[in-house]
């Protein structure tokens, strides 16, 4: 029994091209990218690099929801026999399932996502306490790759241009829980306003989708919560 | 351009209404299932409203929740799903409050002072 | 113009609730001035506001009163879900708090039904 797939070709114009590829027994959605390119449209591009759920390279639209195409598997998706493979929404489209994340990092950068200290290597180590609120707010959040499936997945990105976005607001919020870290005003500031946190409306798709079952909606809220405490104080 | 201070202090007053509005409608709900048995009268209503200070203080702060809050969720869904920018958006919210205040205040007035 | 996603990619809970909550608030929010309107009628004497009464008292505007209360119950539930996400403990999406806002739409609904026709 074949599987028809449809894969997208072209940029943001262009169109889903069909192919079938036999279905085996265990199959993940990228196995069947690869051997479409392999074997069937040398021509075709896309991104993959561990193939084991590491590095969040692969992430496509599988019928229609953004996934890690190497951790899913086509029986978990397939409708009937159908498959849809297209890029990530929400990314320029650098060709046929290639997105370019140029921006997505940006924001990154914007919501002040980088660590930024004041000791050296001469001074003591800093002393973090693992069970602080704090601490656990950080771990809960740092596993993020950057696969970028929160921010394809989010309306609030689409009908906003500038919003940073989940990932982004992510990473913030556990520089924000950084006993460490050393810009916390600037932080807030960046990470405030309607381009900040509080263009988020709760939707939910970014933890709903996230392949590391992060929760950037609860990120989003602790942000809001801080920037309104900053607000109050002035400090905005 | 609305600053990010803005923001966060329309944030707050949008949820310290929804909690004010969240007991409020509670109240509200359960009076209106309530009275609207057997039928609803202008006799009935007015007698339950004039004069009543209770009455005025309730809907009175009701109404100010909902001037409140109301005008802030719609400049987000004026400038997510109609395109206005975020100063148009925020002024034609605050119209909107300001219509919401005085008509109900109005309408207040009208069932307690009659 | 990038890629957008369609109702697929929007079909889960905490969307449908995101939904919910803010088309309910554009219908409630449509109704309070003509709430006002049809309440403002008592400054014209208890003949104006009785002459309104009756006029809805046609099926329609029945209806039309049932959908608002349970709009109302859904909005402020939902709402109370929202509340406990952005100031609450816990990192989850409540999605328990979206049956029990679906159930406390049911029940304001049955209940107003009751009191209608009762």
């Amino acid at each position: 029994m074949d599987l028809k797939v449809r894969v997208w070709r072209g940029k943001e114009q262009g169109a889903f091209s069909a192919y079938e590829v036999r279905r085996e027994e265990s199959q993940t959605v990228l196995d069947v990218v690869v051997h479409i390119q392999r074997h069937l449209e040398p021509s075709l591009s896309y991104r993959y690099a561990c193939r084991v759920g590491m590095c969040g390279s692969c992430a496509m639209t599988v019928n229609g929801v953004a996934r890690w195409t190497c951790r899913t598997h086509v029986s978990k998706v397939v409708t009937g026999n159908a498959l849809e493979i297209a890029p990530l929404p929400n990314f320029p489209v650098i060709k046929d399932l290639v997105t370019d994340m140029r921006d997505f990092f940006d924001k990154w950068a914007r919501a002040k996502g980088q660590f930024k200290g004041t000791t050296t290597r001469h001074d003591d180590f800093a002393r973090v306490e693992p069970t602080s609120k704090e601490r656990r707010a950080a771990s809960a959040g740092i596993e993020c790759i950057g696969c970028g499936i929160c921010h394809a997945s989010c309306d609030v990105v689409t009908w906003r241009p500038n919003f940073l976005g989940p990932a982004a607001l992510n990473r913030a919020w556990t520089l924000v829980n950084d006993v460490r870290d050393t810009q916390q005003g600037e932080r807030l500031r960046a990470v405030a306003g309607d381009a900040g946190c509080h263009a988020c409306h709760t939707q939910g798709s970014c933890t709903e989708r996230c392949p590391k079952q992060l929760t950037p909606t609860a990120a989003i809220a602790g942000l809001k919560r801080l920037t309104a405490k900053a607000a109050a104080r002035g400090e905005l | 351009m609305t600053t990010v201070a803005t923001q966060a202090k329309l944030w707050y007053a949008m949820r310290i209404s929804s909690m004010v509005l969240a007991v409020c409608v509670l109240v509200h709900i359960i009076t209106v299932i309530y009275a609207v048995r057997g039928g609803l009268s202008a006799a009935e209503i007015l007698g339950r409203t004039h004069g009543s200070w209770l009455f005025a203080a309730f809907y009175g702060v009701f109404v100010v929740a909902c001037a409140v809050h109301v005008p802030i969720g719609l400049a987000a869904i004026a400038s997510e799903w109609l395109g206005l920018r975020e100063r148009t958006a925020l002024v034609a919210a605050q119209i909107v409050g300001v219509a919401i205040l005085l008509m109900g205040l109005r309408a207040v007035y009208g069932v307690v002072a009659g | 113009m990038m890629r957008r996603n369609d109702y697929r990619a929007r079909n889960h809970p905490a969307y449908w609730a995101f939904l919910a909550q803010r088309w309910s608030g554009i219908a409630l929010a449509a109704f309070l001035p003509v709430h006002f309107w049809a309440l403002g009628q008592a400054l014209n004497g208890e003949a104006a506001l009785e002459g309104f009464l009756r006029f809805t008292d046609r099926p329609l505007f029945k209806v039309a009163e049932w959908g608002l209360v349970v709009l109302l119950a859904l909005h402020m539930t939902g709402g109370a879900r929202l509340l406990l996400i952005e100031l609450g403990e816990g990192s989850g999406l409540r999605k328990n708090w979206i049956a029990g806002t679906v159930g406390v739409g049911v029940v304001a609904g049955l209940a107003f039904a009751l009191a209608l026709i009762g």
